[in-house]
C-alpha cells in the first residue's frame, strides 16, 4: 500500500473530547439531572441459588416518598445478548441464580427513600444447592441452573478438529502436555454503571445509559418492554471506563425504562461499587489443557487445546467466549493440524463475559507458557523459535481464518533488540529474569452478533454552508479514542482541522447503527464507513469546484481548509465556498458510507467466531525482580511492540498500548473476582481497596514500539490496538519469573504465596494438577483449507 | 430523606464563589457538590474513599469528597475541576493532560487533576517518584498512568517557564 504523506491521519493530535474531559464539561451518565427524577434501587438476592416464593413489597411502598415499585410478574419477556442465551430477565420470576440477582426494584423521590425502601422489600427464597466451581457443576447435573444448555450444569460443549491431530501427533518428534488455570477478573471502569430514562408525554422513551452497546440496548428495551424500536431513543452517554463491563443490555437498564413509562417522569440508577462487582460480566475463570507435537526444530505439527469455562449464573456473550477460547491459537505460529474441545459450565456466581481480549487471553497465556517450556526442552531459545514458526501474511489457517497483514516478526525482532533479550535471557543473577510471549488479535469481529445482512456500521456526513461538518455514528468513545479517530478520517479526506468536525455519536435517534465499542471493531469499520462517506462527500463538492473551474474534478484537492487545482495552486477557494458551490450544483450535501466484513472463507459450524477483517500482533519481554524469600515479584519493565497495520494517531495507539499493558500486569500479579462458597457465594472482595488493582506506585515501565504494517482492509491500513497488546503481557511475566526463579506458574494471577508454594514444591510447579474428565462428542471435522472435497 | 433530620443552611465557598444552600447535616461534600450546587465535574467511583476518583481540593489540599461532610467545609476554600483554571482558559494541567492523550475516559481526570494542582502548588518540580507517590491514591483504569506522569512533567516544566 502506498503511504501518501497525510496531513492529520498519522499525527499525534490531541483527543477531539481532551478539553471537555479535562474541565469536567463531559457528561457522564450519572451528570444527568432531569426536571423531576426519581431515584431507583434493585433489590438483590442475598443467595447464590433459590426458589423465589414469595415477593412482598408492601412495606415498600406505604414509605413516604417512594413512587412505584416493580417485580419481574411486570417484566415476564426474557433477554440477552446473544440470541442463543435469552436467559435474564429484568427481574428475576421464580428463581435467582447469584447473589445479586435482582428481584424487586423501587423508586422513591431522593435515593436515600429508595434506599431505605429496598430493604423493606422482603423476599421468601427455597433454597437450592449452589454450584460455586467448575468442578462442582461438572459434579453435581441436578439442580440445573437452567433447563437450557447441553446437559446438567453444562451450557455449551464445542467439538472441532481441523485437518488430522492424530496424523500431525504421529509425525512429532515429542509431544507435549500441559494445563493452566486463569482466575476471574473484573473490568472495575471508574464509573459505576448509569441509567437515566425519561418519558415522552407521546408515549415514546428516551434512555440515556453508559453503555458500550447502544444498538443491543435498543433491541433489548424493544423486546422486553413490547414497543416498537422507533418508539424508543438510545444514547450512549460518554462511557467512563468499559473494556467490554457495559457491553451487555443490563437490567438496571431495562427497569429504569419500565419505571419510567409506569410512572411517567424521568428514573434514574446508579449502580453502587458494590452492585458493579456483582454484575461483572468479566474474564470467565478458564481451565485449560494443551497437548503440542513439536520436531525437534520446535515446529508444531499439531495441536490439541482444551478449555473449560466458568460462565456464572447466565449465558451472557459466554457462547462466543466459549469459542474464542481455542479461535485464535492459529494466527501466531503455523499448526497445521488443530482440535479444540471447548465446554461452559453455569455456576452461581456472578455472570462472565466480555473482558479486554474476549475469551483469549487465558488461551493465549496457556500456549505462550506452554511454548516457553517446550523451548526450554529443546534447547531453543524461545523468541527464535517463535520468530521462525509465524504464520505467514496473506495465508489461510488450519481452522480457516484469512491473514491479511502480519507484522509479529517485526515486532519480534523490536523488542528482542530493545530489551537486550540475548545478553539477558538465562544470564541475569538469581532473581532476575526476562520472558517473552506473543499474540494476536481480531480488528473487529467478521460477523454481527444476531445474524443479518446488514452493514455492521454507519456513518453519515452533512456538510454546513458555513464550512461546518457534521458526522453522524452510531459509535460510541469508551476512552480509547474512536471519537477522535472519526474525526481525524474525515478531516482528513475533506482537508480540515478536525475541530470543525462536529461529531454525533451513539444515539439510536440520529445516527446510523454501529454496533458498539466492543471486538476491537470501531476503527477498522467506523473508519471504512467514514471514508467512504467522506469520499462521497468530497467528490461531490470537487465536482462542482471542478464545473466551476471548468477543469477535470480529478484534479481538485482539499489540503488545509480550502480547495485547490492540483496543477495550479493559486487557484482556490476557502472549503465554505466549496461547499457553497457544492450546494448550489446538487442541493443540500449529504452522504453516507457504510461497512460490512468481507465474508470468511470458513463455512463450518463455529465458524462465526474468529474471523475478521484484519489481525493486530504484539510480541512483548518483561523483566522482573522476584525475591525468593517472600515471593514478591516486581516488574521492571515491559517492552512491547504492537503491529497496528498504521496508526491513526500515535499518540492514542501508544495511550492504548499502555493501558494493555497495565492491565494485563494486573491479572497477571494481583487481581481476582472471588467467592466464598462457604459463605453463600458472596464476593470475597466487593470493594476498590480489597479487589486489588495496579496503582501508579506498581505499574512499570513500559517501552512500547509501534509497527506499522498497513492491512487492504484497514483504513489508511489501521487494524486494532485496545485489546491485543494485553494479550502477551500475562505469559511474559510467567516466563520471567521461570527465568528469574526456576518455578513455573501455571495459574494466573502470579501472587507471591504461589510462588513460595513452587519454590517449595518438587516439581517446582504451582497449577492446576489435571484437566477433568468431560465427556465430549464427536469433533465436527473440517478438512484443511484447499483440501475439501 | 428526614428520619427526624432537619435541614441546616450552609453557606460554603466553591471556586471563589460564596453558595448558600440547605441540606441534610449526613450530606457529604460530594453529594452536595453534585447535586445541589450542579457541579458534576466531579466524579464517584466507589463512594467509600477508597478510589480517589472524587478527588477536589480544600485549602489546596487533595480531599475525598465522599469522605467529608458538607458542615465541615464552611469557611474553607473548595477548588473543583471546574475552577482549576481562574479564567476561561485551562490550567497548565489541564491543557498537558488534553494535549498527552492522559485522559482516555476520563471519568478519573477531574481527581488526578485536582491532585496533581496540590503537587505541583508546593513542588514546582516533582521528580517521577514524587509524581508517583502524590497519584498513588488516584486509580486509573485506561492509561496505565505514564501519559499522567508525563503530562504532570509537562505542565511542571510550562508552570516553570510560562511564556514559553
Amino acid at each position: 500500500m502506498s503511504q501518501k504523506p497525510y496531513r492529520i491521519v498519522g499525527h499525534s493530535l490531541a483527543k477531539v473530547d481532551g478539553p471537555a474531559k479535562c474541565t469536567g464539561q463531559t457528561k457522564f451518565a450519572d451528570d444527568l439531572f432531569l426536571p423531576g427524577m426519581v431515584h431507583a434501587k434493585l433489590h438483590r438476592a442475598p443467595l447464590p441459588h433459590a426458589r423465589i416464593v414469595r415477593v412482598d413489597t408492601s412495606e415498600a411502598e406505604k414509605m413516604p416518598g417512594v413512587v412505584a415499585v416493580l417485580t419481574g410478574k411486570e417484566l415476564p419477556i426474557p433477554f440477552g445478548i446473544l440470541p442463543v442465551s435469552q436467559d435474564e430477565h429484568a427481574l428475576c420470576l421464580d428463581r435467582i441464580r447469584f447473589v445479586g440477582d435482582p428481584v424487586a426494584a423501587v423508586a422513591a423521590l431522593e435515593e436515600d427513600i429508595a434506599f431505605a425502601a429496598m430493604n423493606r422489600i422482603r423476599v421468601e427464597y427455597e433454597p437450592l444447592k449452589a454450584v460455586m466451581s467448575i468442578q462442582a457443576a461438572l459434579d453435581n447435573p441436578e439442580p440445573r441452573i437452567h433447563d437450557y444448555g447441553e446437559e446438567g450444569n453444562i451450557h455449551k460443549k464445542v467439538a472441532l478438529e481441523f485437518g488430522d491431530v492424530r496424523h500431525g501427533f504421529a509425525g512429532a518428534d515429542e509431544i507435549f502436555v500441559d494445563t493452566f488455570y486463569y482466575e476471574g477478573s473484573t473490568h472495575l471502569a471508574l464509573e459505576q454503571h448509569a441509567v437515566v430514562a425519561a418519558p415522552e408525554p407521546d408515549g415514546r422513551l428516551t434512555v440515556w445509559s453508559s453503555t458500550q452497546t447502544p444498538h443491543y440496548v435498543h433491541r433489548a428495551l424493544a423486546k422486553v418492554l413490547e414497543l416498537p424500536p422507533a418508539y424508543i431513543r438510545v444514547i450512549a452517554t460518554p462511557v467512563g471506563g468499559g473494556f467490554g463491563g457495559k457491553s451487555d443490555p443490563f437490567q438496571h437498564e431495562i427497569v429504569a425504562a419500565k419505571l419510567a413509562l409506569k410512572i411517567g417522569r424521568p428514573v434514574k440508577i446508579c449502580l453502587t461499587r458494590e452492585e458493579v462487582f456483582y454484575c461483572h460480566r468479566g474474564r470467565h475463570p478458564v481451565l485449560m489443557s494443551v497437548k503440542t507435537g513439536v520436531k525437534k526444530d520446535g515446529s508444531i505439527t499439531a495441536m490439541h487445546f482444551r478449555s473449560v469455562l466458568d460462565g456464572g449464573g447466565y449465558g451472557s456473550y459466554g457462547v462466543a467466549s466459549t469459542y474464542y477460547t481455542g479461535a485464535l491459537q492459529t494466527v501466531t505460529y503455523r499448526i497445521p493440524h488443530y482440535k479444540f474441545d471447548g465446554v461452559r459450565v453455569f455456576t452461581n456466581k456472578p455472570p462472565c463475559g466480555p473482558k479486554r481480549g474476549h475469551g483469549t487471553p487465558q488461551p493465549r497465556f496457556a500456549l505462550e507458557v506452554h511454548l516457553d517450556k517446550i523451548a526450554g526442552h529443546l534447547g531453543l531459545d524461545p523468541a527464535e523459535m517463535r520468530r521462525s514458526q509465524l504464520v505467514p501474511p496473506n495465508s489461510i489457517t488450519a481452522n480457516h481464518l484469512r491473514i491479511g497483514s502480519m507484522g509479529l516478526g517485526t515486532c519480534i525482532d523490536k523488542v528482542v533488540g530493545g530489551s537486550g533479550w540475548k545478553k539477558k535471557f538465562r544470564r541475569l543473577p538469581r532473581g532476575r529474569g526476562v520472558g517473552i510471549a506473543c499474540s494476536s488479535y481480531i480488528s473487529g469481529a467478521g460477523l454481527p452478533i444476531y445474524w443479518n445482512r446488514m452493514p455492521h456500521t454507519g456513518v453519515q456526513i452533512k456538510l454546513d454552508r458555513g464550512g461546518g461538518i457534521c458526522v453522524f455514528c452510531g459509535q460510541i468513545d469508551i476512552g480509547q479514542g474512536s471519537d477522535s479517530v472519526l474525526a481525524q478520517m474525515v478531516a482528513e479526506i475533506l482537508g480540515v482541522d478536525p475541530l470543525t468536525i462536529r461529531l454525533v455519536t451513539g444515539d439510536t435517534d440520529l445516527t446510523p447503527v454501529d454496533l458498539g465499542s466492543y471486538s476491537s471493531r470501531v476503527t477498522l469499520m467506523m473508519g471504512n464507513a467514514a471514508i467512504q462517506a467522506a469520499e462521497r462527500a468530497r467528490d461531490l463538492v470537487a465536482r462542482a469546484v471542478a464545473k466551476q473551474w471548468k477543469l477535470s474534478p480529478s484534479r481538485i484537492v482539499f489540503a488545509a481548509g480550502r480547495v485547490f487545482d492540483t496543477e495550479n495552486p493559486d487557484q482556490g477557494m476557502s472549503f465554505a465556498e466549496s461547499v457553497q458551490a457544492a450546494e448550489a450544483e446538487f442541493g443540500t450535501i449529504g452522504t453516507v458510507g457504510s461497512y460490512t466484513p468481507p465474508p470468511s472463507p470458513g463455512k463450518y459450524r463455529g465458524a462465526g467466531v474468529g474471523p475478521s477483517p484484519a489481525y493486530s500482533y504484539s510480541a512483548a519481554i518483561a523483566q522482573v525482580e522476584v525475591d525468593p524469600d517472600t515471593g514478591w515479584t516486581q516488574v521492571e519493565r515491559i517492552w512491547i511492540a504492537h503491529d497496528c497495520g498504521k496508526c491513526i494517531n500515535p499518540m492514542l495507539v501508544t495511550g492504548q498500548v499502555e493501558g494493555s499493558v497495565y492491565m494485563g500486569l494486573g491479572e497477571a500479579l494481583m487481581e481476582e473476582q472471588v467467592f466464598r462458597a462457604n459463605r453463600n457465594g458472596v464476593h470475597k472482595i466487593p470493594s476498590m481497596l480489597d479487589y486489588k488493582s495496579p496503582t501508579t506506585e506498581d505499574m512499570c515501565e513500559v517501552t512500547t514500539y509501534l509497527i506499522e504494517d498497513p492491512d487492504p482492509n484497514g483504513p489508511f491500513g489501521a487494524k486494532e490496538a485496545g485489546q491485543g497488546p494485553l494479550l502477551p503481557i500475562a505469559p511474559a511475566i510467567a516466563n520471567a519469573v521461570f527465568d528469574a526463579v526456576g518455578v513455573r506458574i501455571d495459574e494466573i494471577p502470579i501472587t507471591p504465596e504461589k510462588i513460595l508454594r513452587a519454590l517449595r514444591s518438587p516439581d517446582r510447579r504451582c497449577g492446576p494438577a489435571s484437566y477433568p474428565r468431560i465427556p465430549m462428542p464427536e469433533p465436527i471435522r473440517v478438512p484443511l483449507p484447499g483440501t475439501e472435497a | 430523606m428526614t428520619n427526624g433530620k432537619q435541614k441546616i443552611l450552609l453557606a460554603l465557598r466553591v471556586n471563589g464563589e460564596v453558595r448558600e444552600f440547605a441540606c441534610y447535616p449526613n450530606r457529604t461534600l460530594l453529594e452536595v457538590l453534585r447535586e445541589d450546587l450542579g457541579l458534576t465535574g466531579t466524579k464517584h467511583g466507589c463512594e467509600l474513599g477508597e478510589c480517589g476518583t472524587c478527588t477536589i481540593l480544600i485549602d489546596n489540599q487533595p480531599i475525598l469528597s465522599c469522605l467529608i461532610l458538607a458542615l465541615e467545609c464552611e469557611g474553607r476554600e473548595i477548588v473543583t475541576v471546574e475552577g482549576l483554571s481562574p479564567g476561561p482558559g485551562l490550567h497548565p494541567l489541564q491543557e498537558a493532560f488534553g494535549e498527552l492523550g492522559a485522559a482516555q475516559c476520563g471519568y478519573c481526570t477531574p481527581g488526578i487533576l485536582c491532585t496533581a494542582k496540590a503537587l505541583l502548588d508546593r513542588n514546582r518540580r516533582p521528580s517521577r517518584a514524587e509524581i508517583r507517590a502524590a497519584l498513588a491514591g488516584n486509580l486509573c483504569r485506561c492509561t496505565g498512568y505514564i501519559k499522567i506522569f508525563e503530562a504532570v512533567e509537562l505542565a511542571a516544566e510550562r508552570m516553570e517557564r510560562p511564556s514559553e
